[in-house]
């Protein structure tokens, strides 16, 4: 893999030299490409996620047709042809957003759409692709279903791992960490996000630590806001340590509540989606609590100039830190990107076909702002990535919240491999993990 | 007897049928959708007219659209028109054996208790991991007959389908209308002790109206399936119904037809209100509303209405 | 480790713990329903827009804790700014809705009525996105001041106490104003039989104004009580909706007794599902908006209504 890494790398750098020696002598010679973008921005899920999310889309599409990106983004535009953006809101139901995605390919004539944090839209749109034969590149939401359920997929694409890899991950740490554990609640969403989350986590706990027992499973209603049933039943559990795969509102209402009542001096709190509440809750997070960001995001991130571009930029212009859907966005953007400047690359610069950007996509290895992206599932459709989790801290004498104590675990560790279902993979006690 | 608005209302279906092919395709797929809802909306004007609204119609929607999902997810039969009708068998079933308990309500205490048992459906759709839980999942496309057409085609085909169950089910429930069962709607809204006086069970003609609206709620739920191709558990919550309530409202309970250009109003308000403002579009479609209520508190429908009154008073 | 759970009485801990939070909740729930039942039972209007006015209560009193506690002044103060604040914007929005858009619909069916509030609230809510933008704002500062204290093994919130109270005083004030305070009997008479009371001349048209400035400022207040509670954001006036109409629909019309029945039978019941059987957690409102329908058509509390022939 390192010498794949090495040559992949220099190859990178070689087009991109090349292709901005000759876009740049045509610059935007070519008619813009159309490009929709589809998040959430209204409802409870835009705060948290659709307008990180777009904010993200906003600040690359505008850096790409600037060609101010760093290396190996730096040419203007997507195969030098920049980018014209069209914005639409994922609020409303499943039939609202398949008319949308119509519009947007029929009647506004994108050339493309990346877009979808709602896993339920995702899996209603990804037919509607293939029908219209459009690139359909879905960047946050976490269902492996997708191509689980149709292996006969062309157009879709999706860059961001699955979200069982935030559950494995999860599991990994905490038993890495904690060691000796004897049981564990779980505090999640009653919809299929948290139904999802709660079972791969239980089933790559009993892969990991066979002799944890399950305590407490509370499924309170999605945006309840309330909730001190729970709080008092997790108090008067015997188990240390909790499990959540809260987000937004929800995560931020019970942090307050919890921590009125002394739920973090008691127990150990893990949130697989913390990071994207962390500087909205700053020192109101308890220190102690176990945190992920869907991947290795924000403040999990390695070091890169791509990395430290991307979060001076986002937080010069919208005023807060990059969370991870800004990430998914932006690592889905460039990911799009490198395919269509490979393909444009060798056409010599001509506009490619949906065909050859296709071609170009699958299988594709690039870098994101925090991490390497591997298409390597699904036929060269499905990224993944390593993970990473840490302890949260609040840094009093910085006055800024971070992460301590971080593990990353590597993408063949904590991702299913090709021809199991993720959820064949956890029973199976995820034979096949490679974690060194 | 064959009235002028027969006549207009026929070749409106038929001038859509004939128009259809050549609209933009976005246009063709979002029409689809209309009518579906446009069937839920007919429902919900003969309920409208006995003075009861429902805001549980989404239960039949749901029951509609999960039967045609399942039916061809289980049996492998695509059948559309097989589809829809054991989609209606289901909804007619259901509202059968609910209204039992809901014929009984009236006013806002109808409106709660058919809210409640939608939103039961919900809860156990959302439980139900099996079926995908809150994403729902995808729909097999529909064959017709033998006929198994793809991509333009198929969307084509789905939208002449829904055209010609939405005619089917604007003569039928204009028939119903006219009818005496029909027409004693409105006295039961009026005073429904008198109409008991008159030796009419108010309670087992609003059970049969609720059939009636059920039945039409699943055949919509049946065609919304089949033309977004996905069913999920929110085609049952209270939004939904509460959507279909907005249609009912602006298209006004004047005439069959206005549940039809009601719904595509409706449909057509909101995508250009996405299209306008991406970040406020409520606003848009929330002003729209009160517009229509203040002005036109007959609905749309009312605009067509006050054409045949004035030609009438003219004729007198 | 502490351990809060003793085998022997675990029964008793158990019926604790669904107790006193079932009292939270249906404080919560009573709190949260009280505006929306008022309005309800003197203008029979399903006030749609309820959960507007909690939202903007809410969204007003964290902005107003943020300016508050910024400046470092005392603590009592802030609570006092963010109701307030709360009572001002139900104050504006509540004249605001009934004086331009609700007078114009009064005579009319009771369903274009609720509509129309529905669509103010449709546009009240992106009203929220433009002032605020799409952000979430906290008003945690109460809620820490208050502590938590030990009720045998269980540890409370000293907020949610407040909560309780607050719940048992609007009850209270409720009941004696609208027995003891002229407004009050005049009002139970509106509700009564409008008609009559407008005969012996009552300015039906002015209490209607008052009662609806009256529940929208009841409504903002819940929102900005619960407001430390919660992360104030997108979406919270939706879901406050269909808890308030359950309370309503479970108590009967307009009858506060009936609200706070409704709201403690809604709040043991989800306590006892979380405790015992948290699979069912997701329909109990529903499942007992039911059966007290079914058994109780017009709701637990309802006045005898005269037939009309």
């Amino acid at each position: 893999m390192g010498l794949r890494f090495g040559i992949g790398r220099l190859s990178a750098i070689g087009a991109g030299a090349a292709l901005s020696v000759a876009l740049t002598a045509s610059a935007y010679a070519q008619e813009p490409v159309k490009l929709g973008i589809v998040s959430f921005l209204t409802g409870p899920a835009a705060v948290p996620f659709g307008v990180p999310g777009r904010n993200a889309a906003e600040l690359i599409i505008d850096a790409i047709n600037k060609g101010s990106l760093p290396a190996p983004y730096n040419s203007k535009g997507l195969g030098g042809a920049s980018i014209e953006a069209r914005y639409v809101d994922e609020a409303g139901s499943t039939a609202n957003q398949v008319t949308e995605y119509r519009n947007l390919v029929q009647r506004d004539g994108v050339d493309a759409v990346v877009g979808y944090v709602s896993s339920g839209n995702c899996l209603a749109v990804a037919p509607v692709a293939e029908e219209m034969k459009t690139i359909t590149v879905l960047y946050d939401c976490g269902t492996p279903r997708i191509f689980e359920e149709d292996p006969n997929h062309k157009y879709v694409f999706r860059v961001t791992p699955t979200a069982t890899m935030d559950s494995v991950g999860a599991a990994r740490y905490v038993v890495d960490k904690k060691g000796d554990i004897k049981s564990f609640s779980g505090l999640n969403q009653n919809y299929a996000w948290g139904q999802d989350s709660w079972r791969d986590f239980v089933l790559a706990m009993k892969a990991l630590a066979p002799n944890a027992t399950v305590d407490r499973e509370l499924f309170p209603k999605f945006l309840a806001g309330e909730y001190g049933a729970e709080i008092t039943s997790l108090l008067t559990s015997e188990a240390e340590l909790v499990h959540s795969s809260f987000y937004g509102g929800d995560l931020e209402s019970f942090v307050a509540q919890a921590t009125g009542r002394g739920l973090s001096q008691r127990k150990t709190m893990i949130f697989s989606c913390g990071e994207s509440a962390m500087f909205r809750l700053g020192n109101r997070m308890p220190d102690g609590t176990i945190i992920g960001g869907r991947g290795p995001h924000g403040v999990l991130a390695r070091e890169s100039e791509l990395n430290t571009w991307f979060q001076k930029e986002y937080a010069a212009r919208f005023g807060t830190p990059p969370t991870y859907p800004s990430y998914h966005m932006a690592q889905s953007i460039l990911g799009l990107k490198a395919a269509w400047d490979k393909a444009a690359a060798a056409k010599n610069g001509a506009r490619p076909s949906t065909d050859e950007i296709i071609a170009a996509f699958e299988g594709l290895e690039f870098d994101g702002p925090s991490t390497r992206i591997s298409m390597a599932r699904a036929n060269g459709h499905q990224g993944i990535s390593e993970t990473a989790y840490g302890v949260f801290k609040f840094n009093k004498e910085a006055n800024r919240p971070e992460v301590v104590d971080i593990v990353r675990y590597p993408a063949e560790c904590v991702n299913p491999p090709d021809g199991v279902t993720s959820q064949e993979w956890l029973e199976g006690g995820m034979k096949g993990a490679k974690c060194d | 007897m064959i009235e002028r608005r027969h006549i207009l209302g026929g070749s409106l279906f038929a001038a859509s049928a004939v128009v259809g092919p050549f609209l933009p395709p976005w246009l063709i797929s979002l029409l689809t959708i209309a009518f579906a809802s446009a069937l839920v909306v007919l429902g919900l004007i003969v309920l409208w007219r006995a003075g009861l609204v429902s805001f549980g119609q989404a239960l039949y929607y749901a029951i509609g659209a999960y039967t045609v999902a399942l039916f061809m997810r289980w049996t492998g039969i695509h059948d559309a028109f097989l589809a829809v009708i054991l989609a209606a068998l289901a909804a007619a079933l259901t509202a059968f054996l609910v209204g039992f308990l809901l014929a009984r309500y009236r006013e806002i205490f109808f409106a709660m208790l058919s809210l409640a048992l939608s939103m039961i459906l919900y809860g156990v759709l959302v439980k139900t991991e099996a079926l995908g839980s809150t994403d729902g999942f995808n729909v097999s496309q529909p064959t017709f007959l033998g006929y198994a057409p793809h991509g333009m085609e198929l969307s084509i085909a789905l939208y002449w389908y829904a055209l010609g169950l939405g005619a089917i089910a604007a003569v039928l429930v204009g028939a119903y209308l006219r009818s005496v069962a029909g027409s004693l709607a409105i006295p039961v809204r009026d005073n429904e002790i008198r109409v008991e006086y008159l030796g009419v069970s108010a309670t087992k003609l609003i059970h049969l109206k609720l059939v009636i609206a059920g039945t039409l709620g699943g055949v919509g739920g049946a065609i919304g399936a089949m033309a977004i191709s996905h069913v999920d558990p929110n085609m049952s919550y209270w939004t939904t119904s509460g959507g279909f309530v907005f249609i009912t409202i602006l298209a006004g309970a004047g005439s069959v037809a206005a549940a039809f250009v009601g719904a595509v109003v409706f449909e057509i308000v909101r995508t250009m209100s996405v299209a306008l403002l991406p970040g406020a579009w409520q606003l848009i479609l929330g002003t729209v509303l009160l517009l229509t209520i203040l002005f036109l508190p007959d609905g749309i429908g009312s605009l067509f209405m006050r054409r045949r009154r004035k030609a009438q008073e003219a004729a007198q | 480790m502490l351990h809060l759970v003793d085998p022997e009485n675990s029964f008793v801990l158990l019926a604790l713990a669904i107790l006193t939070d079932g009292l939270v909740y249906a404080a919560y729930l009573f709190i949260v329903a009280i505006g929306l039942s008022l309005i309800f039972g003197v203008m029979k209007i399903l006030n749609v827009a309820h959960g507007a006015f909690y939202a903007f209560g809410a969204y007003c009193a964290a902005t107003a804790a943020g300016m508050y506690f910024d400046k470092g002044l005392p603590e009592a103060g802030g609570f006092l700014a963010m109701a307030l604040a709360a009572l001002a914007v139900g104050l504006v929005l509540g004249l605001l809705l009934e004086r331009t858009i609700l007078r114009f619909v009064y005579g009319k069916d009771e369903v274009i009525i609720v509509l129309v509030t529905y669509a103010a609230f449709l546009i009240l809510e992106d009203v929220i996105i433009i002032i605020w933008g799409p952000s979430s704002l906290s008003a945690y500062q109460p809620l820490i001041a208050a502590g938590n204290f030990m009720l045998g093994p269980l540890i409370l919130s000293g907020y949610d106490l407040g909560l309780v109270l607050l719940a048992i005083f609007l009850a209270i004030g409720s009941f004696l104003g609208l027995r003891h305070t002229r407004y009050g009997r005049l009002l139970t008479a509106v509700i009564f039989d409008r008609e009559t009371a407008a005969a012996f001349g009552v300015n039906v048209t002015l209490f209607f104004t008052i009662t609806f400035i009256i529940g929208a400022m009841l409504g903002a207040l819940g929102g900005a009580v619960m407001a430390p509670k919660i992360s104030v954001t997108l979406g919270i006036g939706v879901e406050v909706i269909v808890l308030a109409f359950a309370v309503v629909a479970v108590g009967g019309m307009g009858s506060i007794e009936g609200a706070l029945v409704g709201a403690l039978i809604v709040g043991l019941c989800r306590a006892a599902a979380v405790h015992m059987l948290p699979q069912v957690e997701l329909f109990v409102i529903y499942a007992v908006m039911a059966f007290v329908l079914v058994f109780r058509p017009h709701g637990l509390f309802t006045r005898a209504q005269p037939r009309k022939i």
